[in-house]
């Protein structure tokens, strides 16, 4: 019993954000002229799996305390660079990928050195690299289009579904879960992440690898972020360097990760629950189209949940005796 | 009473302040600037390219006064893409309305940015969740008004004639009135922040707010006239942006909200707050707005220009703006 509260407790957002994502799920599917098919699940996973990947990045970054405003950006280069180099034969194709994802590597890395060694602040330093991957995807792409050998047997398996049921951009959110962010959770680098994130000073004077821990956060942010690109040329078949869509992802990554309880002042949340946040933000904005809204209330509507969403973290307030507490 | 030592005399501490050096530096990088632009051609030393310079910047000016104060404060104001819009908009749209709407058409815009500032600083003083996230999701509902408002019918989006006048016109002589407003926006923001209480406790909030608190300032609702000023220097910037178009557009406060946080940082401010003086942001403006001019200038692509952009301000924030080893 104690264990179960104690467990409670420490995943409130994240259990928060999944029964908000199947409150809102569960509307959009009963109200869907189609009703609950594999192919709206399909389409659904899909769009939710672009945002979750790269809500999973800014998470790690968010958890020491950081924040990557360059996710979206490296997002959008990732997508410019898989255009050119996911296609050809099969050995081709998988060096392809590898590139990607090493350019979201680099990207990470290169954001982690201005950061910890360059100590600037990471609001300001992510904003002007974010700047210089955009200005490297325009330069790729200056108009969007695809390599001609582009692999869209890879895409078509990647963005199907297994079976003729589930989706499988599903099944690799999950695996990716599975396999990546658990293992981290457990290590001493997924510990020291979160140790940096609740007292940067109190984890260094315990002998955490802070730099470290900060590096591994900003390289993940990356990889995950590549990945996201990567996902995104699958759907589209094409790479384009279109600015608005990489502030979209980068404001929504942010929207997602609060919403799925990882907190911004660092040290508390999990992917799990920027992942369920990411999906729930999806499918507030599909949850218009099915009730047949004209569209240009969709902004102000996914506007208004997410204000009310980040308004509800202060209800804590009802528990503040002093005054004091509030500043801290 | 004689001084006790010498560095303790208010002219040597000012001297010697080190926060002060950031700005030095950021002087020296637009002279920098201007030798490398003057490099490339003559007119870049010419009093009306310069003046032309400074009309550009007199909005980022006026947009960036504000987020000083925010960030002063310790907050960030990311719903500045739309206050900036929404005084454009609403500004224009009230013109429609006779002669009355037209006398108050810059009034009202300003009135957007205060609204959606009082929200902000409502949500971030009171609510306490966290600048970084209230003002982008302010930013998100505005933006949703914005085109829900413009999508159901067209609105009157023209400039009015004293929008104009103070956004494109020129009244004494050759200077730009954008610039006289943004002279006296800025001199009221410098006098402020030096020689007012209202300046002290932003001042003071930006370096403890549990501290500034306990010594007997009314904290919270100092935080929330903040937000309402840069909200509404923000949507008056917009005012001013729709008479230098002449009309007012969907995405025009876009190309303002990274400008505006890096001039500020730019000018020596830290964005951690309780550091910084208006001057530097200045600097900061006046940096930007040559930087853009010049990599305009030099012809290459937009792509390149993006990557300088990054970089100069990466190398800048290296030179000068690096946070303290802590440890």
């Amino acid at each position: 019993m104690k264990e179960w509260k104690y467990f409670f407790a420490q995943h409130r957002g994240a259990l928060a954000a999944a029964l908000l994502f199947f409150v809102m799920f569960t509307i959009y599917a009963v109200n869907h002229p189609a009703g609950l098919t594999p192919n709206v699940v399909q389409t659904a996973a899909n769009k939710g799996v672009l945002l979750a990947l790269v809500a999973i990045g800014q998470t790690f970054v968010v958890l020491t305390a950081g924040i990557d405003l360059s996710v979206g950006m490296v997002f959008v280069l990732c997508n410019c660079v898989a255009s050119y180099v996911v296609a050809g034969s099969p050995t081709m194709v998988a060096f392809g990928i590898a590139a990607v994802l090493a350019t979201g590597l680099f990207c990470g890395a290169a954001n982690g050195a201005i950061v910890i060694f360059g100590r600037l602040q990471p609001i300001v330093a992510t904003i002007a690299s974010g700047a210089v991957y955009f200005g490297l995807a325009l330069w790729l792409r200056r108009s969007p289009g695809a390599s001609p050998k582009f692999s869209s047997d890879l895409a078509d398996v990647m963005t199907g579904k297994v079976l003729g049921i589930v989706p499988s951009s599903g099944i690799f959110l999950a695996a990716i879960v599975l396999c990546v962010w658990i293992p981290f959770r457990r290590s001493p680098l997924g510990r020291a992440v979160y140790a940096t994130g609740s007292s940067e000073s109190a984890a260094y004077m315990s002998g955490v690898p802070v730099k470290r821990a900060k590096f591994a956060a900003y390289m993940f942010s990356g990889f995950f972020s590549a990945l996201g690109g990567l996902f995104l040329t699958f759907f589209t078949y094409s790479g384009e360097a279109s600015s608005a869509n990489g502030s979209t992802y980068t404001l929504y990554s942010i929207a997602a990760v609060v919403l799925g309880g990882v907190s911004l002042f660092g040290g508390r949340g999990s992917a799990i629950g920027a992942v369920f946040g990411a999906l729930a933000f999806r499918a507030i904005g599909d949850l218009l189209f099915v009730f047949d809204v004209d569209p240009l209330w969709q902004p102000l509507f996914q506007g208004t949940v997410l204000l009310l969403a980040v308004s509800v973290g202060s209800a804590r307030l009802l528990g503040v005796r002093n005054k004091l507490e509030l500043f801290s | 009473m004689p001084p006790v030592s010498s560095a303790a005399t208010p002219r040597n501490r000012r001297a010697m302040n080190p926060n002060d050096l950031p700005i030095i530096i950021a002087f020296c990088c637009i002279l920098a600037l201007l030798l490398v632009g003057s490099l490339y051609s003559r007119n870049f030393l010419s009093p009306e390219y310069l003046l032309q310079q400074l009309k550009v910047g007199a909005f980022l000016g006026v947009i960036a006064t504000g987020m000083t104060f925010v960030i002063l404060l310790g907050q960030i104001d990311l719903s500045v893409p739309w206050s900036v819009t929404a005084g454009a908009m609403l500004g224009c749209a009230a013109s429609a309305y006779g002669p009355i709407g037209e006398a108050f058409a810059i009034p009202f815009g300003v009135l957007c940015g205060v609204v959606i500032g009082t929200v902000n600083g409502f949500s971030v003083a009171y609510l306490r969740i966290p600048s970084m996230i209230i003002t982008l999701a302010v930013n998100a509902v505005v933006q949703g008004l914005m085109v829900a408002y413009t999508g159901g019918f067209a609105p009157q989006d023209s400039a009015t004639s004293s929008m104009r006048l103070l956004g494109a016109e020129s009244t004494f002589w050759f200077v730009p009135n954008a610039v006289l407003v943004w002279a006296i926006v800025g001199a009221a923001a410098a006098f402020v922040l030096g020689r007012t209480t209202f300046g002290r406790a932003v001042y003071a909030i930006g370096n403890r707010e549990s501290v500034a608190y306990l010594s007997g300032i009314k904290t919270q609702r100092i935080v929330v006239l903040t937000f309402i000023l840069s909200g509404s220097l923000a949507a008056f910037g917009g005012v001013l942006l729709a008479g230098y178009a002449g009309k007012a557009a969907q995405s025009m406060g876009d190309a303002y909200l990274l400008p505006s946080i890096a001039a500020v940082v730019l000018g020596g401010t830290s964005i951690l707050g309780g550091r910084g003086r208006y001057i530097g942001t200045v600097a900061g403006v006046i940096l930007i707005t040559l930087l853009q001019s010049i990599l305009s200038v030099v012809q290459i692509q937009e792509f390149g220009r993006q990557i300088v952009y990054g970089v100069v301000i990466i190398l800048m924030l290296l030179a000068y703006g690096r946070e303290p080893e802590t440890r």
